[in-house]
Protein backbone atom coordinates (compact mmCIF):
# COMPACT_ATOMS: atom_id res chain seq x y z
CA UNK A 1 0.00 0.00 0.00
CA UNK A 2 1.64 3.14 -1.17
CA UNK A 3 1.56 6.22 0.98
CA UNK A 4 0.82 9.28 -1.00
CA UNK A 5 3.24 12.08 -0.27
CA UNK A 6 1.72 15.50 -0.51
CA UNK A 7 3.27 18.22 -2.52
CA UNK A 8 6.06 20.23 -0.81
CA UNK A 9 7.05 17.31 1.40
CA UNK A 10 10.50 15.80 1.23
CA UNK A 11 11.37 12.56 2.96
CA UNK A 12 14.86 12.25 4.34
CA UNK A 13 16.93 11.22 7.31
CA UNK A 14 16.90 13.38 10.42
CA UNK A 15 20.68 13.01 10.55
CA UNK A 16 20.88 14.54 7.13
CA UNK A 17 18.71 17.50 8.12
CA UNK A 18 20.62 18.14 11.34
CA UNK A 19 23.96 18.01 9.58
CA UNK A 20 22.67 20.34 6.87
CA UNK A 21 21.67 22.87 9.51
CA UNK A 22 24.90 22.55 11.42
CA UNK A 23 27.26 22.79 8.50
CA UNK A 24 25.70 25.97 7.18
CA UNK A 25 25.79 27.87 10.44
CA UNK A 26 29.21 27.19 11.91
CA UNK A 27 30.01 29.76 14.56
CA UNK A 28 33.78 30.02 14.89
CA UNK A 29 35.62 30.55 18.13
CA UNK A 30 38.80 32.41 17.12
CA UNK A 31 41.74 31.20 19.19
CA UNK A 32 44.21 33.47 17.43
CA UNK A 33 47.64 33.79 18.99
CA UNK A 34 49.91 34.80 16.13
CA UNK A 35 50.09 35.89 12.50
CA UNK A 36 47.59 33.22 11.47
CA UNK A 37 45.09 35.27 13.43
CA UNK A 38 45.60 38.14 11.02
CA UNK A 39 44.76 35.87 8.11
CA UNK A 40 41.80 34.61 10.07
CA UNK A 41 40.56 38.19 10.42
CA UNK A 42 41.12 38.76 6.71
CA UNK A 43 39.06 35.67 6.02
CA UNK A 44 36.19 37.10 7.96
CA UNK A 45 36.52 40.56 6.47
CA UNK A 46 34.83 41.88 3.37
CA UNK A 47 37.33 40.82 0.73
CA UNK A 48 37.17 37.11 1.39
CA UNK A 49 33.85 37.22 3.22
CA UNK A 50 33.42 34.07 5.21
CA UNK A 51 29.70 34.88 5.39
CA UNK A 52 29.35 33.28 1.97
CA UNK A 53 29.84 29.95 3.71
CA UNK A 54 27.70 30.63 6.75
CA UNK A 55 30.60 30.87 9.18
CA UNK A 56 31.01 34.59 9.69
CA UNK A 57 29.63 34.88 13.21
CA UNK A 58 32.80 35.01 15.25
CA UNK A 59 31.95 34.76 18.90
CA UNK A 60 34.41 35.37 21.71
CA UNK A 61 32.51 33.23 24.15
CA UNK A 62 33.13 29.52 23.72
CA UNK A 63 29.62 28.75 24.91
CA UNK A 64 28.19 30.26 21.76
CA UNK A 65 30.53 28.55 19.32
CA UNK A 66 30.80 25.20 17.64
CA UNK A 67 33.99 25.61 15.60
CA UNK A 68 37.29 26.35 17.24
CA UNK A 69 39.91 27.77 14.90
CA UNK A 70 43.32 27.58 16.54
CA UNK A 71 45.38 30.10 14.61
CA UNK A 72 48.95 30.39 15.78
CA UNK A 73 51.42 28.79 18.10
CA UNK A 74 50.26 27.49 21.46
CA UNK A 75 52.75 27.54 24.30
CA UNK A 76 52.69 25.20 27.25
CA UNK A 77 51.37 27.93 29.52
CA UNK A 78 48.51 28.55 27.12
CA UNK A 79 47.53 24.94 26.52
CA UNK A 80 45.48 24.51 29.73
CA UNK A 81 43.56 27.63 28.66
CA UNK A 82 42.99 26.14 25.22
CA UNK A 83 41.75 22.90 26.72
CA UNK A 84 39.43 24.71 29.07
CA UNK A 85 37.93 26.77 26.26
CA UNK A 86 37.49 23.61 24.22
CA UNK A 87 35.67 21.97 27.11
CA UNK A 88 33.43 24.98 27.52
CA UNK A 89 32.14 24.64 23.97
CA UNK A 90 28.97 22.67 23.49
CA UNK A 91 28.69 19.54 21.44
CA UNK A 92 28.63 19.11 18.55
CA UNK A 93 31.86 20.98 18.01
CA UNK A 94 34.73 20.88 15.61
CA UNK A 95 38.28 22.14 15.54
CA UNK A 96 40.44 23.52 12.75
CA UNK A 97 44.18 23.64 13.34
CA UNK A 98 45.26 26.59 11.23
CA UNK A 99 48.86 26.94 10.13
CA UNK A 100 52.10 25.12 10.70
CA UNK A 101 52.52 26.17 14.35
CA UNK A 102 49.16 24.99 15.58
CA UNK A 103 49.49 21.75 13.61
CA UNK A 104 53.09 20.79 14.36
CA UNK A 105 54.80 23.52 16.34
CA UNK A 106 56.25 24.90 13.12
CA UNK A 107 59.71 26.36 13.43
CA UNK A 108 59.30 26.70 17.19
CA UNK A 109 60.78 23.40 18.26
CA UNK A 110 61.52 24.69 21.74
CA UNK A 111 60.78 23.77 25.30
CA UNK A 112 57.82 26.08 25.61
CA UNK A 113 55.84 25.47 22.42
CA UNK A 114 53.38 22.62 22.10
CA UNK A 115 54.30 20.53 19.08
CA UNK A 116 50.85 20.32 17.58
CA UNK A 117 47.57 20.87 19.37
CA UNK A 118 46.27 17.54 18.10
CA UNK A 119 48.34 15.90 20.79
CA UNK A 120 45.99 17.26 23.39
CA UNK A 121 42.65 18.13 21.79
CA UNK A 122 40.80 16.56 18.88
CA UNK A 123 41.35 18.24 15.50
CA UNK A 124 39.15 17.79 12.43
CA UNK A 125 40.95 19.83 9.80
CA UNK A 126 44.54 20.90 9.34
CA UNK A 127 45.45 23.92 7.25
CA UNK A 128 49.05 24.00 6.04
CA UNK A 129 50.86 27.26 5.47
CA UNK A 130 52.82 29.84 7.34
CA UNK A 131 50.46 31.60 7.52
CA UNK A 132 47.83 30.05 5.24
CA UNK A 133 46.07 32.29 2.80
CA UNK A 134 42.41 33.00 3.47
CA UNK A 135 41.47 30.83 0.52
CA UNK A 136 43.10 27.87 2.26
CA UNK A 137 41.11 28.48 5.42
CA UNK A 138 37.92 28.78 3.38
CA UNK A 139 38.77 25.51 1.68
CA UNK A 140 39.22 23.90 5.09
CA UNK A 141 35.82 25.15 6.18
CA UNK A 142 34.23 23.84 2.98
CA UNK A 143 35.90 20.48 3.56
CA UNK A 144 34.70 20.49 7.13
CA UNK A 145 31.18 21.19 5.91
CA UNK A 146 31.43 18.21 3.60
CA UNK A 147 32.64 16.10 6.49
CA UNK A 148 29.78 17.22 8.72
CA UNK A 149 27.26 16.49 6.00
CA UNK A 150 28.77 13.12 5.22
CA UNK A 151 29.11 11.62 8.66
CA UNK A 152 27.10 13.82 11.01
CA UNK A 153 24.37 12.38 13.18
CA UNK A 154 21.78 14.00 15.39
CA UNK A 155 23.14 12.49 18.58
CA UNK A 156 26.78 12.90 17.62
CA UNK A 157 27.51 9.20 17.32
CA UNK A 158 30.29 9.95 14.86
CA UNK A 159 32.36 11.44 17.68
CA UNK A 160 32.32 8.23 19.66
CA UNK A 161 33.98 5.79 17.32
CA UNK A 162 37.07 3.76 18.03
CA UNK A 163 39.13 5.73 15.56
CA UNK A 164 38.24 8.97 17.33
CA UNK A 165 39.43 7.65 20.65
CA UNK A 166 42.80 6.38 19.54
CA UNK A 167 45.78 7.16 21.63
CA UNK A 168 47.30 10.51 20.86
CA UNK A 169 50.90 11.06 19.97
CA UNK A 170 51.70 12.76 23.26
CA UNK A 171 51.01 9.60 25.16
CA UNK A 172 53.35 7.70 22.90
CA UNK A 173 56.12 10.22 23.13
CA UNK A 174 56.54 10.62 26.88
CA UNK A 175 58.09 7.15 27.48
CA UNK A 176 60.63 7.93 24.77
CA UNK A 177 61.58 11.07 26.58
CA UNK A 178 62.09 9.17 29.79
CA UNK A 179 64.72 7.04 28.10
CA UNK A 180 66.90 10.01 27.28
CA UNK A 181 69.79 10.59 29.61
CA UNK A 182 69.80 13.44 32.03
CA UNK A 183 67.51 14.07 34.92
CA UNK A 184 63.85 13.65 34.09
CA UNK A 185 61.65 15.80 36.21
CA UNK A 186 58.19 15.92 34.70
CA UNK A 187 56.41 18.89 36.11
CA UNK A 188 52.72 19.64 36.54
CA UNK B 1 68.11 60.18 17.59
CA UNK B 2 71.69 59.12 17.79
CA UNK B 3 73.12 56.68 20.26
CA UNK B 4 73.75 57.93 23.76
CA UNK B 5 76.81 60.04 24.15
CA UNK B 6 79.92 58.59 25.55
CA UNK B 7 80.11 58.60 29.26
CA UNK B 8 81.68 61.60 30.85
CA UNK B 9 85.14 60.62 31.97
CA UNK B 10 84.60 62.10 35.39
CA UNK B 11 81.84 59.57 36.13
CA UNK B 12 84.22 56.68 35.57
CA UNK B 13 86.94 58.47 37.47
CA UNK B 14 84.66 59.14 40.41
CA UNK B 15 83.54 55.52 40.40
CA UNK B 16 87.06 54.17 40.36
CA UNK B 17 88.14 56.61 43.04
CA UNK B 18 85.46 55.22 45.32
CA UNK B 19 85.73 51.60 44.21
CA UNK B 20 89.31 50.82 43.12
CA UNK B 21 88.38 47.21 42.32
CA UNK B 22 86.08 48.28 39.47
CA UNK B 23 87.61 47.37 36.11
CA UNK B 24 86.63 49.57 33.21
CA UNK B 25 86.69 48.68 29.53
CA UNK B 26 85.40 50.31 26.38
CA UNK B 27 84.20 49.05 23.01
CA UNK B 28 82.82 51.32 20.31
CA UNK B 29 81.94 54.06 22.70
CA UNK B 30 80.20 51.74 25.10
CA UNK B 31 81.71 51.74 28.56
CA UNK B 32 81.58 48.76 30.85
CA UNK B 33 82.55 48.34 34.45
CA UNK B 34 83.10 44.96 36.07
CA UNK B 35 82.65 44.91 39.81
CA UNK B 36 82.72 42.11 42.39
CA UNK B 37 79.43 40.89 43.76
CA UNK B 38 80.15 42.24 47.23
CA UNK B 39 80.39 45.79 45.91
CA UNK B 40 77.56 45.55 43.39
CA UNK B 41 74.88 47.28 45.41
CA UNK B 42 77.18 50.01 46.63
CA UNK B 43 78.37 50.73 43.09
CA UNK B 44 74.84 50.97 41.77
CA UNK B 45 73.74 53.10 44.72
CA UNK B 46 76.70 55.38 44.10
CA UNK B 47 75.78 55.72 40.42
CA UNK B 48 72.16 56.38 41.23
CA UNK B 49 72.55 58.77 44.12
CA UNK B 50 75.76 60.62 43.35
CA UNK B 51 76.26 60.35 39.59
CA UNK B 52 72.74 61.02 38.31
CA UNK B 53 72.21 57.59 36.77
CA UNK B 54 68.51 57.77 37.46
CA UNK B 55 67.29 55.27 34.85
CA UNK B 56 67.76 51.51 35.03
CA UNK B 57 67.48 50.45 31.39
CA UNK B 58 67.77 46.72 31.79
CA UNK B 59 68.92 43.84 33.91
CA UNK B 60 69.91 40.70 32.11
CA UNK B 61 72.24 37.78 32.41
CA UNK B 62 74.59 35.72 30.27
CA UNK B 63 75.44 32.08 30.84
CA UNK B 64 79.08 31.50 29.94
CA UNK B 65 78.98 27.73 30.30
CA UNK B 66 81.38 26.20 27.75
CA UNK B 67 82.20 29.65 26.42
CA UNK B 68 85.73 30.01 25.17
CA UNK B 69 88.14 31.51 27.70
CA UNK B 70 85.37 32.03 30.22
CA UNK B 71 86.28 31.68 33.86
CA UNK B 72 82.93 32.42 35.46
CA UNK B 73 79.54 30.88 34.89
CA UNK B 74 77.08 33.76 34.91
CA UNK B 75 77.56 37.38 33.92
CA UNK B 76 74.93 39.65 35.41
CA UNK B 77 74.44 42.85 33.45
CA UNK B 78 72.96 46.14 34.62
CA UNK B 79 72.50 48.89 32.06
CA UNK B 80 72.07 52.26 33.72
CA UNK B 81 71.51 55.58 32.06
CA UNK B 82 71.14 59.22 32.97
CA UNK B 83 68.23 61.21 31.68
CA UNK B 84 69.98 64.49 32.44
CA UNK B 85 73.47 63.95 31.02
CA UNK B 86 72.55 61.25 28.48
CA UNK B 87 75.32 59.01 29.74
CA UNK B 88 75.06 55.25 29.60
CA UNK B 89 77.04 52.72 31.56
CA UNK B 90 77.02 48.95 31.73
CA UNK B 91 77.78 47.43 35.10
CA UNK B 92 78.62 43.77 35.18
CA UNK B 93 79.32 41.22 37.85
CA UNK B 94 80.17 37.54 37.65
CA UNK B 95 78.53 34.78 39.61
CA UNK B 96 79.35 31.13 40.11
CA UNK B 97 77.38 28.27 41.53
CA UNK B 98 76.39 27.74 44.25
CA UNK B 99 76.49 31.41 45.21
CA UNK B 100 73.91 32.85 42.85
CA UNK B 101 72.51 35.46 45.20
CA UNK B 102 72.77 39.18 44.66
CA UNK B 103 70.97 41.98 46.52
CA UNK B 104 67.92 43.43 44.85
CA UNK B 105 68.18 46.94 43.48
CA UNK B 106 64.51 47.70 43.96
CA UNK B 107 65.29 50.24 46.72
CA UNK B 108 67.14 52.21 44.05
CA UNK B 109 64.95 51.68 40.99
CA UNK B 110 61.42 50.42 41.52
CA UNK B 111 61.42 49.34 37.87
CA UNK B 112 63.85 46.55 38.68
CA UNK B 113 60.89 44.50 39.87
CA UNK B 114 59.99 42.61 36.72
CA UNK B 115 63.53 42.61 35.33
CA UNK B 116 64.82 40.75 38.35
CA UNK B 117 61.91 38.35 38.21
CA UNK B 118 62.71 37.60 34.58
CA UNK B 119 66.39 36.95 35.35
CA UNK B 120 65.30 34.65 38.16
CA UNK B 121 62.88 32.89 35.85
CA UNK B 122 65.31 32.33 33.01
CA UNK B 123 68.66 31.95 34.81
CA UNK B 124 67.91 31.19 38.44
CA UNK B 125 69.73 34.16 39.89
CA UNK B 126 68.33 34.92 43.34
CA UNK B 127 67.70 38.56 44.17
CA UNK B 128 67.86 38.81 47.91
CA UNK B 129 65.28 41.16 49.35
CA UNK B 130 62.97 41.20 46.35
CA UNK B 131 59.43 41.60 47.72
CA UNK B 132 57.76 39.40 45.08
CA UNK B 133 60.32 36.80 44.09
CA UNK B 134 58.23 34.72 41.68
CA UNK B 135 58.52 33.54 38.11
CA UNK B 136 57.20 36.04 35.63
CA UNK B 137 57.03 34.28 32.24
CA UNK B 138 56.93 30.56 32.80
CA UNK B 139 54.24 28.68 34.71
CA UNK B 140 54.70 28.58 38.46
CA UNK B 141 55.06 24.80 38.39
CA UNK B 142 58.12 24.99 36.16
CA UNK B 143 61.26 23.79 37.92
CA UNK B 144 64.08 24.60 35.49
CA UNK B 145 65.66 27.83 34.31
CA UNK B 146 65.55 27.42 30.55
CA UNK B 147 68.03 30.03 29.34
CA UNK B 148 70.85 28.23 31.10
CA UNK B 149 73.09 26.56 28.59
CA UNK B 150 72.78 23.17 30.25
CA UNK B 151 69.03 23.15 29.70
CA UNK B 152 68.10 21.34 26.47
CA UNK B 153 66.50 23.47 23.79
CA UNK B 154 63.56 21.14 23.44
CA UNK B 155 63.00 20.95 27.16
CA UNK B 156 62.68 17.96 29.43
CA UNK B 157 59.21 16.90 28.40
CA UNK B 158 57.33 19.80 29.95
CA UNK B 159 55.63 20.65 26.69
CA UNK B 160 54.16 17.15 26.44
CA UNK B 161 53.06 16.80 30.01
CA UNK B 162 49.36 17.55 29.72
CA UNK B 163 46.19 15.50 29.79
CA UNK B 164 44.81 14.49 26.40
CA UNK B 165 41.22 15.45 25.75
CA UNK B 166 39.00 13.12 23.76
CA UNK B 167 35.69 13.89 22.21
CA UNK B 168 33.61 11.99 24.70
CA UNK B 169 35.14 13.83 27.63
CA UNK B 170 34.74 17.26 26.16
Amino acid sequence: MAIEIPENVVVGKLDHLASWCRKNSLWPMPFATACCGIELMATGASKHDLARFGAEVFRFSPRQCDLMIVAGRVVMKMLPVLQRIWQQMHEPKWCISMGACASTGGVFDTYSVVQGIDRFIPVDMYVPGCPPRPEQLIQAIIDLQDKIQREGTVMGREFNTVARQQTKRALIEIPELSQMDGARNPIF
Amino acid sequence: MSAPDTIASNSIAALQARFPEAKESEFRNQHRVVVPVAALYEVLAFLKNEQQFDLLVDITCVDYLNYRDATDRFGLVYVVSSTTTNEQLIVRTFLNEPNLTVPTVMPLWIGADWMEREVWDMFGIIFDGHPDHRRILLPEEFTAHPLRKDYPLQGRGERHNFPVLHRIEG
